[in-house]
């Protein structure tokens, strides 16, 4: 109950800091932004001073920024973001639209590294200082210095232009996916492979783990029944972490590869100063991160149920 | 849970000397390598597009003929005086706040532990893109945007080792003899907080060097002709099959300084 509430002032307070920002971002915009909102819903040759006056009167553009920073707060929570500046569209359709290819491209991203770090690393966390310890330590510290968009870069030379095997950009089919989670994966399996890695050492040097060798089980049974759910919750709650870090690199990645989600529309808006578009982007990103980090704490709670956080 | 088992499997303190070193040749370069060899970065000569290494420019020449020598060891004063301004600053403020936070507690402590709990939440390029479109001059609004972004780190790190100092018997020995709070903080809660503070520093540096060059290569950050790093690599990309070492020099540059940065920090996140 506590750790809702806390949420919940988390996202409320997330909500506050981008519609201050957002409306800062309005506010400096330069040129007339009545001119330009109206302009975006009426049609540029549609725009005459009447219906500028009419969106200045309506969004307070003219007077002091204090009514106007409490409508637009009061737009926000009432889940208004108008709509976009460029297409005027509805922020909420066109954002509904992209989160889905945002969000199946960080699934893939997730799921690809979930499969590439853990496994190295439990392997390397039941032999410390094994060769394939000492290995993995230096691949992951080298793959963690390789920001996510200079991966994308290699894979792309690497496997669309120099053997053809991907295409280098574009979207629909299943082979588009899989260049842009493997840039997204590889970063994270570096964390993800470093946390399961001292998560396993440290408790296959605990006295119940080598207790449950000593009784008979085979050292795959102990792994299976004693080791991965112990290795699962720090995981788990560095995946609530990383997700910020994946949403960092999905909006750098979908600019690369042309994907049609979130990052790409976000650095789009940003670009046009599309506002509405860049306070819902902004928004949807804050609120999705409260969310599955309260899921994840959640889940940890049920793996975990000793209750210590 | 998360800390190394009895013996860690590369000596730590070697890492970290090997960062260091890295990082002192990449900053030697960038600060005598336009002294060694004199020139200017955005000079033009069409002539020599893409062109070899010669005297005048040891890496050779970009798609507009301009010494990549010169433009890398721009770059490479750029964005880690960017960087290393908002660390400074995110790691003040984070210190002063954390420490504040822990000191006072009640509804201070509430407030900054809300407000820093939300900038969690908000994807940091993001952050930057905003204060970017909000401040005027590039380099001033990654400067702001990033500071924005990195201070959190400090201010949490601060916290809660401050909390646990402060509770310490030492600490209360201390200010039952009269020693005022900036004694306190000199010598009980300071020699506790350092090696902290520059693991954070080192991966806020490295952070907010990936976020210059990212937003650089997505066109959003640094304008032409501004030598800097991602910008350089999205130039040159173009021509990376006619001139593969041109696209490589500031990839490889990249990867130098990023690496150098994350041996210095330690290996690993905390």
């Amino acid at each position: 109950m506590n750790m809702l509430i806390s949420r919940l002032i988390q996202a409320a307070t997330v909500a506050l800091l981008v519609g201050a920002a957002t409306f800062a971002m309005m506010r400096s915009l330069p040129g007339d932004a009545a001119w330009r909102i109206a302009a975006g819903r009426y049609g540029y040759d549609n725009v005459n001073t009447a219906a500028a006056d009419a969106v200045r009167e309506e969004l307070g553009l003219g007077g002091h920024w204090f009514p106007a920073f409490v409508q637009w707060m009061g737009d926000l929570l009432r889940f208004d973001f108008g709509v976009s500046l460029v297409s005027g569209q509805p922020v909420i359709a066109e954002i509904g639209h992209q989160l889905g290819a945002s969000l199946w491209l960080a699934l893939a991203a997730i799921g690809l590294s979930l499969l590439i770090g853990p496994p190295l690393g439990i392997l390397a966390g039941l032999r410390p200082g094994g060769w394939l310890d000492r290995g993995l330590l230096v691949v992951s510290t080298g793959v963690k210095a390789i920001p996510q968009f200079l991966m994308a870069l290699i894979l792309i030379l690497i496997l669309s232009v120099q053997f053809g095997w991907l295409p280098a950009a574009g979207y629909g089919a299943g082979r588009h996916f899989i260049l842009p989670a493997l840039a997204l994966a590889l970063g994270l399996a570096a964390v993800n492979a470093r946390i399961a890695r001292d998560a396993m050492a440290s408790i296959a040097a605990m006295p119940f783990y080598q207790f449950a060798q000593w009784k008979g089980l085979s050292r795959r049974q102990v792994l299976w029944r004693h080791g991965l759910r112990n290795v699962s919750v720090p995981l788990l709650t560095y995946l609530g972490l990383q997700f910020v870090m994946l949403v960092e690199g999905v909006v750098v990645i979908e600019s690369i590869v042309g994907w049609p989600g979130i990052g790409h529309a976000l650095v789009h808006a940003v670009f046009a100063r599309d506002v509405p578009m860049v306070q819902g982007t902004a928004l949807m990103l804050g609120l999705g991160f409260v969310l599955v980090n309260a899921l994840i704490d959640l889940a940890v709670t049920r793996i975990d149920p000793r209750g210590a956080r | 849970m998360t800390t190394l088992a009895n013996n860690p499997p590369l000596n730590m303190p070697l890492g970290r000397a090997i960062g260091a070193v890295v990082l002192a040749l990449v900053a030697g370069f960038a600060l005598l390598g336009p002294v060694l060899v004199p020139g200017d970065p955005f000079a033009q000569s069409l002539m020599k597009s893409l062109a070899g290494p010669d005297a005048g420019a040891p890496f050779g020449y970009d798609h507009l003929g301009r010494s990549l020598w010169h433009r890398l060891a721009h770059a490479l004063r750029l964005s880690p005086a960017i960087a290393l301004a908002a660390v400074a600053t995110a790691g003040a403020a984070g210190l002063v706040l954390g420490t504040l936070a822990a000191a006072r507690g009640g509804w201070v402590e509430r407030v900054l532990v809300i407000l820093a709990d939300a900038l969690m939440a908000l994807p940091g390029l993001l952050l930057v893109l905003i204060v970017l479109a909000i401040m005027p001059g590039t380099a001033l609004g990654f400067w702001a945007g990033l500071s924005l972004v990195l201070w959190v780190e400090f201010f949490r790190l601060t916290r809660a080792a401050t909390r646990a100092t402060l509770a310490s018997p030492a600490v209360q020995a201390s200010r039952l003899l009269g020693f005022r709070a900036a004694y306190v903080f000199r010598t009980h809660l300071w020699p506790e907080i350092a090696p902290l503070m520059l693991t954070a520093a080192a991966f806020g540096t490295a952070t907010a060097i990936m976020g210059i060059a990212a937003l650089g290569f997505v066109s959003v950050g640094m304008r032409a002709p501004t030598p800097e790093l991602g910008l350089m690599m999205v130039e040159l990309l173009p021509y990376w099959r006619e001139a593969p070492m041109a696209l490589l020099t500031p990839v490889l540059a990249t990867f130098t300084l990023l690496l150098g940065l994350t041996l210095l920090a330690g290996g690993q996140k905390q």
